[in-house]
């Protein structure tokens, strides 16, 4: 048992409730075209639930179980798969960005063409990309390397 | 439909870095390099071959008073090309001096991150994109100015943030005030509303437009900023800060706005003069107090920056021609002499001009180009900073600014005097410094950065023969000098 992080009941509750956080960014990033929210509302509950971890538990054992490598390739693969989805919009649309998916039904989940593809991109780079950022404040210190 | 590549390829160019980059930097290097030259292939393009035309590109195929367009026309052509051929050769610079602080992919990441946004400020024709561009290119700067991890530079960047943070809440209030007026965020379409609206309110956004891009561009009331950003940042940062990034970020979006948007009202044509003259005198008397090479260069921008905004400031043919060859020759020659600053720092480890000496015998190349770049930023007849000076004080006098053109002469005069000091102490000095007094050798890569850009110092003066300026500049000119012109051809190309 390590000595980081919070007492007992705070680790109790984060093992239960990360999981419906992440579960509730999800929902928030796929009905970005039907409800309030989108992909950076989601992207931002995604990161705060790995937050929450690295509070309760402490950043050694938050080290172990993400790899935080990985966060920061899919943050950089989602922001250039944004930007190939844009050209893709200039050689099948009117431009850079156009919507050139079938727009579907109104109010039905898939519907309304690029735009829920962009949510779910936009979700993965803004709630990996704030979490590396705040992982990075917590683990550098001014006139060291960074301990990875 | 080249236009949103000069922001697709860096800003792509920047992802895959951070993508396919593991330990090295070498993967980092090549993809940079290659972003940089694939822009400033399109640049020249578009310069040489659609330059009269004005090409405007809606992105995702709206129309435009919803779309966010961007605005290909003679300027921003000619601000990419200079954006573009500064960040080739600073990244061709960095090579092996980035790896004598620490080799790591993250500074071309950064990079290409600080080009994709000063592209983006340049060909968008959208009042927030504008900010919002203006914002991707400050954050890159401000990591980059931090890059060394010393003290003092974390100290300088984080200055540098609150200051531009400031700037930048200004401008949003402008750009919220500007909107809830005209109802419309594309430039042309606010031009258009704002003529029917009464002149207070121009007044209004130009003093909050002023503020916030002035400080961007570091005018003297608002330049405190810059000497410790510029001399802390590594030396091809401070070349892309000075050289670049202070124009197209101040320069280039208060001409935008002041002459394209608002249709250049006399009341800001006598601020810009007034602040011009201010940053030209104020500056070059801080900057011959100056020991350390690199804020002394950093002082010296402050001061040439004076007198590229009181070319604009006087309004007519001559001072706008002077302003933009100022534009781009202080881009030249200050990046050239920012590079032998970080050559001599590199081979010396120091940036103290009294612990200098006779570097001729030491550093050759490095002592010679500064000669070259001391001498084009002092006006010496064939250089390329003799003519864009020469052309401001012809245009003050032309236009009977007798008082200012004195202040000017005067300005090029305390110029004269900090590169002699800059000369005499830093690489003519008494103490003759020998090759094995040398820590690090200088690369074939920064040498050739430098060879170039002295050489560029010399054949730009080509520019201003008659026949060629014709093809060349004056394109430049006749968007800025015919005022609303912008409008009509942006909302003809909707």
């Amino acid at each position: 048992m390590n000595r980081e992080g919070m007492t007992l009941i705070v680790r109790t509750v984060t093992r239960i409730s990360v999981w419906l956080i992440i579960l509730y960014g999800i929902y928030i990033a796929l009905h970005g075209h039907l409800t309030p929210g989108g992909g950076f509302a989601g992207g931002v509950i995604i990161s705060l639930a790995f937050l929450n971890v690295t509070l309760a538990y402490g950043r050694k054992f938050t080290s172990r179980w993400l790899d935080i490598g990985l966060l920061g390739d899919i943050e950089a693969s989602s922001a250039s798969l944004i930007l190939a989805l844009g050209i893709m919009g200039m050689a099948f649309g009117g431009g850079f960005l156009a919507n050139f998916l079938s727009h579907g039904k109104l109010f039905h989940l898939v519907s309304a063409g690029t735009i829920p593809i962009y949510n779910i991109l936009i979700g993965a780079k803004v709630g990996m990309a704030l979490f590396v950022v705040v992982w990075t404040l917590a683990i550098t210190r001014i006139g060291e390397e960074e301990e990875q | 439909m080249i236009l949103p590549f000069f922001v697709i390829i860096p800003l792509l160019a920047a992802f895959l870095i951070t993508l396919i980059s593991g330990k090295k930097d070498n993967w980092a290097i090549i993809l940079s390099i290659l972003a940089e030259l694939s822009v400033l292939v399109l640049a020249v393009f578009c310069y040489f071959f659609k330059l009269d035309d004005v090409f405007v590109y809606s992105m995702s195929g709206w129309k435009i008073p919803y779309t966010i367009c961007l605005v290909q026309d003679a300027l921003s052509c000619f601000m990419l090309i200079v954006v573009s051929t500064i960040a080739l050769v600073s990244l061709i610079f960095s090579v092996t001096y980035i790896r004598h602080l620490v080799t790591s992919w993250r500074y071309y990441a950064l990079f290409m991150l600080l080009v994709t946004g000063m592209n983006g400020v340049i060909v968008t024709g959208d009042l927030f994109n504008l900010f919002v561009f203006m914002e991707i290119a400050l954050f890159s700067a401000y990591a980059l100015v931090s890059y060394g991890r010393k003290a003092e530079e974390f100290e300088a960047a984080f200055k540098y943030a609150i200051m531009g943070s400031v700037s930048s809440s200004l401008i949003l209030v402008g750009i919220a005030i500007t909107y809830s007026y005209t109802s419309s965020l594309t430039m042309a379409t606010i031009a258009e509303t704002l003529k029917t609206k009464p002149v207070e309110v121009t007044y209004w956004l130009g003093g909050l437009f002023l503020a916030g891009f002035g400080l961007k561009a570091a005018m003297v009331p608002f330049h405190a900023w810059l000497p410790d950003a510029h001399s802390s940042a590594p030396a091809p940062i401070s070349s892309m800060l000075s050289g670049v990034l202070i124009k197209s970020l101040g320069v280039y979006t208060i001409v935008r706005l002041f002459f394209n948007v608002f249709g250049a009202p006399a009341l800001f044509g006598t601020l810009l003069l007034v602040f011009g003259t201010l940053s030209i005198i104020v500056a070059s008397f801080l900057a011959i107090g100056q020991w350390d090479i690199k804020r002394l260069l950093a002082y010296s921008s402050i001061s040439q920056i004076g007198f590229i905004l009181v070319g604009f400031g006087v309004g007519n043919f001559l001072g706008i021609l002077g302003a933009i060859f100022h534009l781009l020759s202080h881009a030249i020659f200050k990046s050239l002499l920012f590079y032998n600053t970080g050559a001599v720092e590199m081979a010396l480890g120091t940036r103290d001009m009294r612990q200098m000496g006779d570097l001729r015998k030491a550093l050759p190349v490095t002592s010679f180009t500064s000669m070259v770049g001391s001498l084009a930023i002092m006006g010496m007849p064939p250089f390329n900073g003799f003519f864009s000076k020469l052309f401001i004080i012809m245009a003050l006098i032309k236009a009977k600014l007798y008082f200012v053109a004195f202040l000017v002469v005067g300005g090029s005069i305390l110029t004269i005097a900090y590169f002699v000091k800059f000369q005499r102490y830093g690489f003519r000095g008494d103490r003759v410094i020998e090759k094995d007094m040398v820590k690090e050798p200088i690369s074939f890569g920064m040498k050739f950065s430098m060879g170039f850009l002295a050489v560029l110092c010399l054949l730009t003066s080509v520019m201003l023969i008659p026949g060629i300026r014709e093809a060349v500049i004056d394109p430049v000119i006749n968007v800025i000098a015919n005022k609303t012109g912008y409008i009509q051809s942006v909302l003809s190309g909707r």
